[in-house]
């Protein structure tokens, strides 16, 4: 049993997590991920960690409620336990001087790339951030951003907060502009990093990107992660999470994370009759 | 002495028809009186052969005449001397190829059930809802961590706790067994009787953490600061895929996946369970062993109206036990022989629809004395499938090897230990089971988990490595 210590609502649909976890947030390096069951029905839900606070033993994740897992999960307050936490996972994000690094991200992929962009600025590069969201109110951890970030760009999908438009589109005016970019990190949606990787990819500019296939035991046992990479097959639990992104075939990604659909509709469509009356504020 | 009967004693079991439809148990097990039947075709011999058959070796004679004198607890007390997972052994050891292979009976009829005994006993215990513990010896301070609570695990740490030692159990998945819970279906071993065998093993002293990955959450480095002694565990968890065009389309399992989602998440059970699987209609499993019998076999449960069992060999070279390849067989399991998947076509949204076959026919002997296969030019035709398992093996779990950089590794990245005592290359470090060995049996893993206890107590005592 693994107890939360704090919760909080970062945006609509999107939560912060603390956990008291101390052997995993010792162990803890940016890129990695937990996985965590909620109950004895539960499924494992692999999750990238948002921060570890090594002193205090507590690990950080942040995700959106989007099925019904986490969305039960959304529902657990501070003092509640689920029953597992796993970690920390897969391989930690290659942190070293590259001189300027790009670090995009869009929707939960910011808290996600927040430890990366925080190791690489104080690794001595200059952190350039790009931030989107589809509107003001979904954006978050704008404040933390900006802390390592030398410069940070936002796009809201509506133009209701920053630039209107794409994250891909300030990527694309910092190429434009001929800025000199060593590196570029995305974590976001998998048709974003697709995006990134092909904008990047005449330019010949070393793009890193977060992959999140669906993951079963994600210790290398199954397979299910399995993704192209250059026309080879790698397990993303054990061989990732992090990918070149100018070798992944992110079409293969994408259909792989439509296998289950069906079920999780179903899955929803029964939590959300047993307890339509809580979870969603009658939306 | 009155003449014995050629055959076993029968086991009444589930027919086909009924038990395709749901996930318990095949075999109902012995009744005391069929016990008893079957116990006294044993002959007593005095120099037993099936003795020297048993990878743990257990007093066989010995527990059956307990049998047969209808002294059942006696029985299980002599059983578990020796094995500390005689419900276990009793149903998934290949008894054919060990204890009753070497029967006197066996040649010139049935041998004796020593399977079907040892499962009696152990499930006449559970029923009787007494379990006797052993007396431990006096403890002797020293500390011993195990990582992986499969099957060479279980037995380490039940010994090692028995003799005196602190035993801690280390499970990277949230349950423990290994590839007893992860891998072989309920229908073959329910569950509850590997939870028995767990608890049994936890009332002897081990304390069991699950969830802990060693080698990430604490590297064995990490462990060695607070632990006298390891012992490495965690198998053959890798698959293999044939990494074959078209194999990452949807619907094309690994029969690890394929075997953790049914049994271990219970996908069977969703939505009532949160993991989903696929409930394809026409399945094609490839391999010929254990672990493709068990995907198939459970594709059938999941409401298959087809389910195939692809093998580029014939029967005669299957790996899988002839009592698996029985059942499969009853449940009407299509058998393609000599048949060699070599490419999958999807639909537009990448589900797999069809896999090409080539036909294969047998050459002569490989490596491992079967005939090997030769593919035959030209003979390629298509198979209509939406679900494929692939269960064609796998190899050691490099997250420890990766992670503990002066443990010698093998070139298939198994740890390698000394056969005779299970001793790595790194001090005060034991590893056995399929980590060393590749993929084997559950028997053979606890064998090893026996020969590492016993030169990990001599080393506790000495210090010498």
């Amino acid at each position: 049993m693994v107890k939360i210590s704090k919760t909080q609502e970062l945006a609509q649909n999107i939560k912060l997590f603390e956990f008291d976890s101390p052997l995993i947030a010792r162990k803890a390096q940016p890129g990695q991920f937990v996985v965590l069951r909620i109950n004895e029905p539960g499924e494992r839900i692999p999750l990238t960690i948002a921060d570890a606070k090594k002193e205090e033993g507590v690990l950080v994740i942040v995700f959106q409620e989007v099925g019904k897992s986490t969305r039960l999960l959304g529902t657990l307050k501070a003092g509640d336990t689920i029953m597992d936490l796993i970690g920390p996972l897969g391989k930690a994000s290659e942190i070293e001087k590259f001189g300027t690094v790009v670090c995009v991200a869009g929707g939960v992929g910011t808290p996600e790339i927040f430890p990366v962009a925080r190791a690489l600025k104080q690794a001595g590069n200059r952190i350039i951030s790009i931030v989107g969201a589809r509107n003001k109110e979904l954006l978050i951890m704008q404040e933390e951003m900006q802390s390592v970030s030398d410069e940070l760009y936002i796009t809201t999908d509506d133009g209701s907060y920053g630039r209107k438009g794409l994250v891909i589109d300030e990527l694309k005016r910092l190429i434009n502009e001929n800025v000199k970019i060593d590196k570029v990190f995305a974590v976001g949606p998998v048709i974003m990093m697709k995006a990134v990787s092909e904008t990047t990819r005449p330019f010949n500019i070393a793009t890193v990107v977060s992959l999140n296939p669906i993951m079963l035991d994600a210790t290398g046992m199954c397979g299910v992660c399995r993704v192209e990479i250059d026309g080879e097959t790698k397990f993303a639990c054990v061989d990732g999470p992090e990918f070149d992104g100018h070798k992944v075939n992110f079409d293969s990604l994408m259909a792989r994370l439509k296998t289950y659909i069906r079920e999780e509709k179903e899955s929803m469509q029964l939590f959300s009759k047993h307890t339509h009356s809580c979870t969603c504020g009658g939306k | 002495m009155a003449k014995i009967n050629p055959k076993k004693t029968p086991m009444i079991e589930q027919t086909a028809q009924e038990r395709v439809k749901n996930f318990k148990e095949v075999p109902f097990g012995y009744s005391e009186e069929q016990a008893v039947e079957e116990a006294k075709r044993c002959l007593q011999c005095k120099k037993p052969f099936c003795v020297a058959g048993c990878p743990v070796e257990i007093d066989i004679p010995g527990f059956i005449k307990a049998i047969a004198e209808k002294d059942f607890k006696n029985a299980i007390k002599i059983l578990k001397k020796k094995n500390v997972l005689p419900a276990i052994c009793g149903r998934v050891c290949p008894q054919e190829d060990q204890c009753e292979k070497e029967c006197v009976l066996s040649k010139k009829m049935e041998p004796v059930g020593i399977g079907r005994l040892e499962r009696f006993a152990a499930d006449w215990e559970a029923a009787s809802g007494e379990t006797d513990i052993p007396e431990k010896h006096v403890l002797t301070g020293k500390r011993v961590a195990v990582v992986g609570a499969g099957p060479a695990g279980l037995v380490f740490a039940g010994d090692m706790a028995q003799l005196g030692h602190e035993v801690t159990l280390f499970e990277a998945l949230h349950k423990a067994g290994g590839v007893l819970v992860y891998g072989i279906p309920e229908f073959r071993l329910p569950k509850a009787i590997v939870q028995r065998e767990i608890e049994y093993i936890e009332k002897l002293g081990v304390k069991l953490i699950t969830s802990f990955v060693v080698g990430n959450t604490q590297t064995i480095d990490e462990l060695l600061k607070e632990y006298d002694a390891i012992f490495i565990g965690t198998g053959a968890g890798l698959p293999w895929f044939m990494n074959l065009p078209g194999e990452n389309l949807n619907g094309i399992y690994s029969a690890n996946e394929y075997l953790v989602r049914s049994n271990l998440m219970k996908a069977y059970l969703f939505p009532e369970y949160d993991t989903p699987i696929v409930k394809g209609k026409q399945v094609a499993t490839i391999g010929g062993g254990n672990v493709a019998m068990d995907s198939a076999r459970t594709a059938l449960r999941l409401g298959a109206d087809k389910s195939m069992i692809i093998y580029r060999r014939s029967k005669t070279e299957m790996p899988a036990r002839i009592e698996e390849i029985h059942h499969a067989e009853e449940e009407r399991i299509q058998f393609e022989f000599l048949t060699l998947p070599v490419k999958y076509y999807g639909d537009e949204n990448g589900w797999v629809k069809e896999m090409e076959c080539l036909r294969m026919e047998l050459g002569e002997p490989d490596a491992s004395g079967r005939r090997r296969p030769i593919t035959i030019p030209n003979s390629e035709f298509r198979i209509p499938v939406d679900t494929v398992v692939v269960a064609i093996g796998q190899s050691p779990n490099p997250l420890i090897p990766q992670t503990t950089p002066d443990l010698q590794v093998g070139k298939h990245g198994n740890i390698i230990a000394d056969e005779k005592t299970g001793r790595t290359s790194k001090k005060g470090v034991f590893a056995g089971g399929d980590i060393v060995t590749g993929a084997a049996t559950v028997i053979l893993a606890m064998g090893a988990g026996r020969i590492a206890a016993k030169s990990c107590h001599e080393y506790l005592k000495t210090g010498i490595w």
